[in-house]
């Protein structure tokens, strides 16, 4: 019965998605739409358990006094200091994203210089990876390595100041071979996604439950 | 003596410590930043496909722009969105945002309330923030037939109904654009369950490493355009005539490639000179 349940509830709920999808009359239409936005409420809640149990993990390490601990001190005081002055921002002017609340100051002078950092550095370790393992090893590595050197030329204004093949290369390139592996690697991701749904609505997939 | 001093260079250079890598990259990064050294900029086909599927719309026509990326993409991402904010408000087409990457929406609504005052345009009537709601794809289907079901309200709490530039809007049939910004997977579920679904016309602008997943969609048709990266921006920029931190990032972007280009033919000509030593050796 407690596996029973939740499959029956998983088919009909899956079943009658589809159904909806192709048939947007009533009450199909009207119940998807609340479907719909029951969904997007859970998916709020969901968020809130993300930081519940964030704060969980986090404060055990800290009470423990494990290895780590004044790393998750920090991250639970930037926590705590982000949700306040978005409260704050809330109490005085109606919302936490108003240009003049203190979360703003926050976002601008905390989170975006931290995540910009946080991202530059892959421009520091993609240079040092492009000098250590882009090798021409075998064939499809050349050809790999020849079409990176050419769409990085293409790409940029001197690549077409010393020849107009550049760019022009760079773009078929983009358009015909690049497009073409695109393209299998979707249609093959679609249809593994159409099998895995088949399997989770007919009950042959189960491993959500566990 | 002499093929031995040479064999010994290419071992060195086989094998430069990755901080002096850092270091000759933070100098080529920085220094174009300070003394422009960039070169004439060419709009490709993508970004003049994008650049059209805005110049397209009339006065009062509505443009939905999506925030779907944080500050890791906004150098790639927000001179693009600024110059695509420019050109919609120069046409007075109405603006309403709304995103689906929580952390990056404000920096959506920075843009949006800049360049909103260099027109002289008023929120609630020209333009709107309706700001976040989890669940993706949920909110996209669902805004399909009736966009207040998921926004009732702005970012501010306003109800839709209550404002002029909202107060008759219900679904995709009343957004003559959608115009996302993307750095992940959103744009998939966009052309998707959006585009797929209710025949809403789309253009993204992506990062660079997202673009090439966007060309399938640019090739059948499902998108109007594509502005992909900082040179994507930077096109873009140079069509609607008003250069800006696209334009001037790309010197830095340009010696950056040459730079990893180098490094590329430094790292495989110490690897042949090195491999053909060891199989002399052996």
């Amino acid at each position: 019965m407690k596996r029973t349940v939740p499959l029956l509830i998983t088919f009909l709920t899956g079943f009658f998605l589809i159904v909806s999808f192709f048939v947007p009359h009533e009450p199909f239409g009207q119940l998807e739409q609340r479907l719909l936005v029951w969904f997007a409420i859970v998916s709020g809640f969901a968020m809130l358990l993300g930081v519940d149990s964030l704060f969980r993990a986090h404060l055990k390490r800290i009470v423990r006094a494990r290895e780590g601990r004044w790393h998750s001190l920090a991250l639970l005081l930037s926590l705590v200091v982000t949700l306040a002055v978005g409260i704050i921002g809330f109490a005085r002017f109606g919302s936490p994203f108003h240009m003049q609340s203190p979360f703003m100051f926050v976002y601008t002078y905390g989170i975006i210089p931290l995540q910009a950092t946080m991202f530059a550095l892959l421009a520091f370790y993609i240079a040092s990876a492009s000098y250590r393992a882009f090798r021409a090893r075998n064939t499809v590595a050349t050809l790999l390595l020849v079409s990176a050197v050419i769409v990085m030329l293409g790409r940029v204004p001197i690549g077409a100041a010393i020849s107009q093949f550049f760019p022009v290369a760079q773009e078929w390139i983009m358009d015909v071979p690049q497009l073409a592996a695109k393209r299998g690697i979707q249609i093959g991701a679609a249809l593994g996604a159409v099998s895995m749904s088949l399997r989770i609505l007919l009950g042959i997939e189960r491993s959500y439950l566990s | 003596m002499a093929e031995g001093g040479r064999r010994g260079f290419w071992e060195v250079m086989n094998n430069i410590d990755r901080r002096i890598i850092f270091l000759i990259l933070a100098v080529c990064v920085t220094i174009p930043l300070i003394v422009s050294t960039g070169g004439e900029i060419k709009p490709t086909a993508p970004v003049i496909r994008a650049h059209a599927s805005v110049e397209s719309l009339s006065p009062g026509d509505y443009m939905m722009i999506s925030i779907d990326f944080d500050a890791t993409s906004a150098p790639e991402l927000m001179p693009m969105l600024r110059a695509v904010l420019r050109q919609a408000f120069e046409k007075d087409v109405k603006i309403i945002m709304l995103g689906h990457i929580a952390i990056g929406l404000p920096l959506g609504h920075m843009a949006l309330e800049q360049v909103a005052a260099e027109y002289d345009k008023e929120y609630g009537v020209d333009y709107v923030d309706l700001g976040y709601r989890p669940g993706y794809i949920a909110v996209m289907i669902a805004m399909g037939r009736e966009i207040e079901d998921i926004f009732a309200s702005d970012y501010q709490g306003t109800p839709l109904r209550e404002m002029p530039v909202t107060a008759d809007i219900h679904s995709y049939d009343d957004i003559d654009l959608l115009f996302g910004f993307e750095h992940g997977a959103v744009i998939d579920y966009w052309v998707r369950y959006t585009q797929a679904r209710f025949d809403q016309r789309m253009t993204f602008g992506t990062t660079a490493v997202m673009a090439p997943d966007a060309y399938p969609y640019l090739q059948s048709g499902q998108i109007e355009g594509l502005v992909g990266g900082l040179k994507g921006a930077a096109e873009y920029e140079t069509l609607i005539g008003q250069p800006g931190l696209g334009t001037r990032g790309m010197p830095a972007q340009q010696w950056a490639h040459l730079l990893v280009i180098g490094f590329i033919v430094l790292g495989n000509l110490g690897y042949y000179f090195t491999r053909k030593r060891g199989r002399g050796a052996a």
